[in-house]
């Protein structure tokens, strides 16, 4: 099952399963969502509950806000996360600061997901991973599935979850297949917010991650166990709550630490996690530096060499494990 | 004493509607002294906060709604319960006429437990059922309004929602996505712009191309009422709360003043005279005018309404001061109501590596 498909059951499910869910964004009901992850929802649920909105995003968002503190569910579709800087003052103000300020008064039950990071040749504006940006701010939940079961379990708990959490999906990754379980494939599989998975176990480095560079990761493990070395991958699913017992535990496994992600270098995600490991008791399990590998500190060029050049390839985790355990 | 009685309010003007709300108003005795009482309760309330302010009881942001109380209380005379209200930063009035009692807010503003969002929330942002606060972003409850009257249309329950801004957020480009939207669904809500003539510290002219606050949802009817009389208010909001159930939303632009700046920083008089100001509590004051019409009809008689501002004063007075003695939250408070419903074992980091606080 792709991951496209993956979401839209998903949707589906989570839309039969409870009348407050509703969808709403550009595209999503008659064009059948601008990457066809919302295909064939109008058509069942009608357009009560699957809604065109105009473009206006900083609109639609708080409208959906609004919804929700009055007991709606709304999901709301960023046609791409890129869109939703023009919204981000309704998702950090008024969904994730609400339920403090009035003291618990108001809950805000809402997902806001969409395609996140670097797509393909769509150049400086609509490349860009907001990872660090919403997972820095307390109040929101921020998932960043990378398979079709992440997709499905991690999308549904976001639905089901009754807090503001953020859905940061891959445009890569939707044409992708990958094999579901029978458990994944059931109405009730849900997967649980602030717990990372291990895709890959190894003794001898860790090589922490999230979306897409999942894969990246896996494809550097795969080649360096050619050479005798074994990556220990851990997808975090979540990267608010983040999961820092499986990271610590992985650490204090390996004694080694690369951490691979698509946002920039600067107060990102692998800067975070390296804090993390600094400051906890895995510290004293570390055999060298943390390093990172991540996006270059670059707006995104167009050109296809330089875009490349640009992103985390397997080739660059690689050096970054060579350069951790001292080999050539 | 008169059981009801009868006054012409001024006529509004009116935004592709043909007929707007009936300038014959008739008012019962009991409702007259309740909204006489409600209006001065804000007055005094507001007064008091003020004093707090400059006391440095009260911190941070404290924007007063004295001169306004007229629009909160006429609104919410011509409202259900169940009705949905929210509103900019100067929320003290609405919060209470939304129920919240007077030690609710001020000691919300003093940052007491006794506040109605336990101090956590502050002057901006208090919250009651059915009334979704207090929004410190200019403009921002507006989309957000709009959402609470499109879920009202989704559950088909028969309510509406009062979505309030100033005449400064007018000018948000989101008010125009929201009116917008709020058209294409027709969406029961009630956009309302309470203009006050000044944006912070500038005046209407100068932020405004349309000072027309009422004719700028353009495709959607509006009125503009005199916010100073809270006969003509509610007259008008019982006209626009039917209106949007039938025909999706409505504008309401209702003529203000506040008598005091922006927020308590702002001593309002450097880009406004005294005379100014002087003139409107003179000749446009809603509460003095209020009381005039319900003593020269009849409805009360001066001794009445000396007995209601003692009652006032004495209950606000008492509130101020539990809301100055009240203790502020247990401190490790501080790490609770981030989320609904945390996992069990949530912690949350406090400024250095050694705090990991429980969260519920």
């Amino acid at each position: 099952m792709t991951v496209r498909d993956a979401l839209n059951s998903a949707l589906d499910e989570e839309l039969k399963r409870d009348e407050k869910v509703f969808l709403m964004g550009e595209e999503v009901a008659q064009y059948d969502g601008a990457y066809k992850v919302s295909k064939g929802l109008l058509n069942k649920y009608g357009d009560k509950r699957v809604i065109d909105t105009p473009i206006t995003e900083m609109g639609f968002a708080g409208l959906a806000v609004g919804a929700a503190m009055a007991g709606l569910k709304p999901i709301v579709e960023f046609m791409t996360f890129n869109f939703s800087m023009q919204a981000i003052d309704q998702v950090i103000n008024s969904a994730a600061k609400t339920y403090y300020m009035s003291a618990g008064k108001v809950p805000v039950n809402i997902v806001f997901r969409g395609p996140n990071g670097a797509a393909a040749g769509v150049a400086a504006q609509h490349s860009q991973c907001f990872g660090a940006w919403y997972a820095h701010c307390p109040g929101l939940k921020v998932v960043s599935p990378y398979s079709s079961e992440d997709a499905k379990g991690l999308l549904k708990a976001a639905i089901r979850d009754p807090n503001p959490v953020i859905c940061l999906e891959n445009e890569i990754l939707y044409g992708v297949p990958f094999e579901m379980s029978d458990e994944a494939l059931s109405d009730d599989f849900v997967l649980p917010i602030g717990k990372a998975k291990i895709e890959r176990e190894g003794d001898h480095i860790s090589l922490i991650t999230h979306s897409r560079y999942v894969g990246v990761c896996l494809d550097a493990a795969e080649e360096l166990a050619g050479k005798g070395i074994e990556c220990e991958v851990v997808n975090l699913r979540s990267l608010r709550p983040l999961d820092e017992e499986t990271i610590i535990k992985s650490v204090q496994k390996t004694g080694h630490v690369v951490t691979v992600d698509g946002g920039w270098p600067q107060y990102g995600v692998g800067a975070e996690i390296s804090a993390l490991v600094a400051e906890s008791s895995a510290f004293n399990y570390l055999d060298a530096p943390i390093l990172r590998v991540t996006g270059a500190d670059v707006p995104m060029p167009y050109a296809k060499s330089l875009e490349a050049l640009a992103l985390p390839q397997p080739f660059n985790v690689i050096k970054a494990v060579k350069r951790s355990l001292n080999v050539s | 004493t008169a059981s009801e009685a009868s006054f012409e309010t001024n006529p509004c003007k009116l935004h592709k509607l043909d007929q707007g709300p009936s300038t014959n108003v008739t008012v019962s005795r009991d409702d007259a002294l309740k909204y006489y009482r409600e209006m001065q309760m804000i007055r005094r309330m507001e007064t008091v906060a003020g004093n707090l302010y400059k006391s440095k009881i009260i911190r941070g942001f404290c924007h007063l709604y004295s001169g306004q109380e007229a629009i909160c209380v006429g609104m919410e005379a011509a409202i259900k319960k169940e009705d949905a209200v929210i509103t900019a930063y100067r929320a003290h009035g609405w919060s209470y006429i939304r129920g919240v009692s007077i030690l609710g807010v001020l000691a919300e503003l003093t940052g007491r437990v006794s506040g109605c969002a336990l101090g956590k929330g502050g002057s901006m942002h208090m919250y009651n059922d059915n009334f979704f606060g207090g929004n410190g972003i200019v403009g921002a409850q507006v989309p957000l309004g709009a959402g609470i009257a499109f879920a009202k249309k989704y559950t088909n329950a028969d309510e509406i929602c009062i979505t309030l801004y100033g005449d400064g957020a007018a000018n948000q480009g989101q008010l125009f996505e929201a009116y917008n939207m709020a058209k294409l669904w027709n969406l029961p809500c009630i956009f309302v712009c309470e203009n006050n003539g000044y944006a912070m510290g500038t005046s209407l002219d100068r932020s405004s191309a349309s000072t027309t606050y009422y004719t700028r949802g353009d495709y959607i009817p509006g009125v503009q009422v005199d916010g100073m009389d809270v006969l003509a208010v509610r007259e008008c909001t019982k006209f626009a709360r039917d209106f949007v159930l039938k025909n999706g939303p409505i504008l309401i632009e209702a003529s203000t003043y506040r008598y005091s700046g922006h927020s308590m920083s702002d001593p309002g008089t450097s880009y406004r005279t005294r005379e100014e100001v002087q003139e409107v509590r003179e000749r446009r004051d809603p509460i003095s005018k209020f009381k005039e019409r319900i003593q020269t009809s009849n409805l009360a008689t001066p001794e009445e309404i000396k007995k209601i501002d003692q009652e006032v004063r004495k209950l606000v007075d008492e509130a101020a001061e539990q809301a100055k003695t009240d203790p502020e939250l247990p401190l490790e408070e501080l790490y609770n109501k981030i989320y609904y419903q945390p996992p069990s074992n949530y912690k949350v980091r406090g400024c250095d590596p050694s705090i990991l606080a429980p969260s519920t």
